[in-house]
């Protein structure tokens, strides 16, 4: 094994009220992989990631434990003004909305620019040429022309596209996508996922992809880590949680995918809602939906357990071994 | 939950509620002042004592006295009245005006809309005071003539802001739901559309008051409005222009005054703005 | 540049509201009772040249012919004459429109540099002290009436400290400096009031908007994404406001002009009214009511050039 590119140790999340948003994350993410950090809404996977970028609004939300370390380097200790030279420089972020999260009144090209002079000490023209040619990376054609651009001169695929040439403009070591997809059409969210896939191939940039979407993780993806309620459910390689979940609740998710060749008709569901972040169950936190509760469930937070190589998952009454079956 | 929603308003938490508080205590004082003028006030705010005049401030008289010696305390009070008078009746009219116009015109749209809409855009391109002032040069001078050209120009605001509002809600889904059920033109638009556009209004109103309020102490200042010897803050501030080095209290108290009543009001309007979350 | 275009195809679009403003002026004028001949000249004019008048604005035809007239008389630069300063309105006006235009471009430069600071200063540290004082501050300066506040003024820095002119308006170009600073500084406090509320509005809804947390994730400091990044944004819709105000910068003008006593378009405008010379007041309400129409469409250019979106 090679050494991992960041490694997450333990890290909480907490609110102004003490309530544990994140809690006890602990992953390691190797150069050139693609981790899909996956969970439903509110399952504390885009606060998780803020806090790997400490872009958390405090004083609202605070980092309460835990240790980020990115290429040996602790991000959680580190002063804000050396943050800042990681932000944007090793680590880079995309997200959700791409039309939100571009400055309007600011041409896309001089967005690149900025990052890349902040970081670089780039002067003004190679500044230019360097978001030019990370606009051709990304596959945006004629990017002479382009990098004069306002972001509401681009379609929505284009402004995902140009937000990921920003990130990537410094060549950061690892990219956090926070569900980059989720507002494209379905023929442009796999234009962009093939693109995330080649330019891990060709900068070897790890990704931190995050998605409730486990068809794009079972597409895109090397590992998974499922979040619920702000804890780790389950983590591995991709071929053993989509193919052998542990966790009931993996379980649960994979039956909730539509799957394109079955057609059976009626859909798996899991019943209930995610818990308030007010009023987190005690035991596992998953335990007043999951179908499979024993005692123990109810009073005791499960410990996690190794199921293969790789692959832990957090369950008192796991999914016995291979009683399911997915292709993937 | 139902506990919590039993509970009277004034005991409940909702954003902009201290700046409400506030704001309502202030015109409420001044209102309360105004209503109880004749218990209040030391003296009567026209009765002039030549024996005191531009007497600095002291137990006797608090705010002094002015150049016919008449008690500053007491003409800040009873001004009050007409103060309040001006705030309260220039925001009534235009806002009934351009209620009804504004209704009309974003329901039925087309000819009526358009016609109604160049109106509202040459009263607009007229400085606001400029043409209060120019329609009050033909009427004559007084409070009668301030509230008529405050009606004439004063409900452009009122018209484009229920018509803008009007415009969003008729595309909203019940009011299709009420034209399905069969209800008439009159009935969809003052029974469904009005109240929700009118919060809108109301808060702009409370913010109107301000400017009103600032319009007719200015008018009345120029010597256009209210006249002398009625007591009403701007006409005193008039007056004692003359007097300023010797008697700064007879300019000031009015003034301040005047700053307060704003002060309210605007609280208010930003109080009701937060709570009922409507953006200027 | 397509943007631009409305720049050629706005005045077009001015024609009905300057003949609507020009249909306001003329009725304001005729609803006056009494001859309308008499009027134009003054109580003491002769017979031949009232005959003259109302065959200049054909007085004896119906309404709407006079109208035309009164059109005609218009585009031949004709405003009538002042009873008082026995000149051509029009002249007249080019005489008093120097104060003015100082005190309306002075105030909003000074509005602009109180406002920005505040603004920035409160919406940095939203929430707290500093951002307490400045809402309340500004809150009272939103209610506080020009004409007081330009005495209050002036008793501080003219009577006072003695440090500036009292009145007037001076005849050399640092005399006029000197006697405009107050006259300024009246409105723009009361200007700088509205902005700051808007502007402080507008930044704190930028400093927690997306584009701006964008912005720190590319590991931008606080300072740069709001300088740029969060201003600029932030600054188009409170100059949209800037440009709506400008119908009430006006009436601020009349107010101060008369309380500083300053030889501009305002003070002509009162002194007009009080001495019933009706072809000043109805030439100065015009001009004001075309300068609004204008500064609007230079609002609008500056929107177009500050936000790529816009279109017009």
């Amino acid at each position: 094994m090679t050494d991992p590119v960041l490694s997450v140790q333990g890290l909480s999340v907490e609110t102004r009220d003490g309530v544990r948003l994140v809690d006890d994350l602990s992953f390691d993410l190797a150069p050139g992989e693609i981790l899909g950090l996956v969970g439903e809404s509110g399952s504390g996977k885009t606060v998780a990631c803020r806090a790997l970028m400490r872009l958390l609004p405090e004083p609202a939300l605070r980092i309460a434990d835990g240790r980020v370390a990115l290429m040996g380097q602790d991000l959680v200790t580190l002063s804000e003004a050396r943050m800042r030279g990681i932000r944007g420089r090793q680590l880079g972020m995309i997200f959700q909305n791409p039309t939100a999260h571009l400055d309007p009144v600011m041409r896309i090209g001089d967005q690149i620019a900025e990052a890349v002079r902040l970081h670089e000490g780039a002067s003004r023209t190679d500044a230019r040429a360097r978001a030019v040619e990370a606009l051709r990376q990304v596959g945006i054609p004629d990017p002479e022309a382009r990098a004069g651009s306002y972001a509401h001169e681009f379609s929505g695929g284009m402004r995902q596209r140009a937000m990921i040439a920003i990130a990537l403009a410094c060549n950061p070591k690892v990219l956090i996508a926070d569900e980059p997809t989720t507002a494209l059409d379905v023929t442009v969210q796999a234009q962009i996922l093939r693109l995330l896939m080649d330019l891990r191939d060709r900068q070897g940039v790890s990704i931190i992809l995050i998605t409730h979407d486990l068809g794009v993780v079972a597409q895109t993806c090397d590992s998974i880590a499922v979040l619920y309620a702000g804890r780790l459910c389950e983590r591995g390689p991709k071929r053993g949680v989509l193919g052998a979940p542990a966790h009931r609740y993996t379980a649960g998710l994979i039956r909730c995918q539509p799957t394109s060749a079955g057609g059976e008709g009626m859909l798996d569901t899991i019943e209930g809602q995610p818990p308030a972040v007010s009023a987190m169950p005690k035991g596992c936190r998953f335990h007043p939906r999951c179908g499979a509760v024993i005692a123990v469930c109810n009073t005791h937070q499960p410990e996690q357990t190794a199921r293969g190589p790789g692959h832990i998952a957090a369950c008192h009454n796991p999914v016995a071994d291979a009683a399911m079956t997915v292709s993937v | 939950m139902t506990a919590i929603a039993a509970r009277p308003l004034y005991l409940r938490r909702f954003p902009g509620r201290t700046t409400l508080v506030v704001g309502l205590t202030v015109v409420g004082l001044m209102l309360l002042a105004a209503l109880a003028a004749p218990l209040i006030a030391p003296y009567d705010p026209v009765f002039q004592d030549g024996t005191a005049r531009l007497v600095a401030p002291s137990a006797a008289h608090p705010f002094g006295t002015d150049n016919f010696g008449r008690d500053v305390f007491s003409r800040v009070i009873w001004a009050a009245r007409v103060d309040l008078q001006i705030a309260f009746l220039g925001v009534v009219f235009p806002l009934v005006i351009g209620t009804t116009i504004g209704t009309v015109a974003g329901y039925f749209g087309g000819v009526v809309d358009a016609v109604f809409m160049r109106i509202v855009d040459v009263v607009l391109a007229f400085p606001y005071l400029v043409l209060i002032i120019a329609i009050i040069a033909i009427l004559g001078p007084g409070l009668k003539s301030f509230y008529i050209a405050l009606a004439l120009v004063g409900w452009v605001s009122y018209a484009r802001l229920i018509r803008s509002q009007i415009l969003i809600l008729k595309s909203a889904d019940f009011v299709l739901a009420a034209r399905s059920l069969g209800y008439s033109h009159s009935r969809i638009m003052f029974r469904h559309l009005l109240p929700n556009a009118l919060i809108s209004s109301i808060v702009f109103a409370m913010s109107d008051m301000v400017l009103v309020l600032l319009g007719g102490a200015s008018i009345s200042f120029l010597g256009l409005g209210v006249q002398p010897p009625t007591a009403e803050w701007g006409i005193m501030v008039a007056e004692g222009q003359g007097f300023i080095t010797q008697a700064l209290w007879m300019t000031m108290f009015p003034g301040l005054a005047i700053l307060l009543l704003s002060f309210g009001f605007s609280l208010i309007a930003d109080g009701l703005g937060e709570w009922l979350g409507v953006k200027e | 540049m397509h943007r631009y275009r409305f720049v050629l195809l706005r005045p077009l679009q001015f024609l009905p509201v300057l003949f609507g403003i020009s249909v306001i002026t003329f009725v304001l004028v005729r609803l006056i009772p009494g001859d309308p001949a008499r009027m134009l000249l003054g109580t003491r004019a002769t017979a031949s040249a009232l005959e003259r008048i109302r065959a200049q604005y054909g007085l004896d035809e119906s309404i709407w012919v006079q109208y035309l007239y009164f059109l005609k008389n218009l585009f031949a630069g004709e405003m009538g004459k002042s009873i008082v300063f026995k000149t051509d309105v029009l002249k007249l006006i080019g005489t008093r429109i120097e104060p003015t235009l100082v005190l309306v471009i002075g105030s909003v430069a000074l509005a602009i540099l109180i406002a920005v600071p505040m603004a920035t200063i409160a919406a940095r540290n939203r929430g707290r002290i500093p951002d307490q004082v400045v809402r309340v501050v500004s809150t009272l300066g939103l209610g506080t009436p020009p004409f007081w506040l330009a005495l209050m003024l002036m008793i501080v820095f003219s009577v006072k400290l003695d440090l500036l002119p009292v009145s007037g308006y001076g005849r050399t170009l640092p005399e006029k400096a000197a006697h405009m600073v107050l006259p300024c500084l009246t409105i723009a406090l009361s200007l700088s009031a509205v902005l700051t509320r808007s502007l402080r509005a507008s930044l704190i809804a930028q400093i927690t908007s997306d584009q701006a947390t964008a912005a720190r994730a590319r590991g931008l400091s606080e300072g740069t994404v709001f300088w740029r990044h969060v201003m600029p944004n932030a600054i188009v819709p409170t100059l949209n406001l800037l440009a709506v105000n400008v119908g009430w910068l006006i009436g601020g003008t009349v107010i101060v002009e008369s309380v500083f006593a300053i030889p501009g378009m305002g003070q002509l405008l009162i002194r007009g009214i009080f001495s019933r010379d009706y072809m000043v007041v109805q030439g100065v309400a015009m001009c004001f009511a075309v300068a609004t129409v204008l500064v609007n469409f230079l609002a609008d250019i500056l929107t177009v050039a500050a936000d790529p979106r816009v279109k017009l």
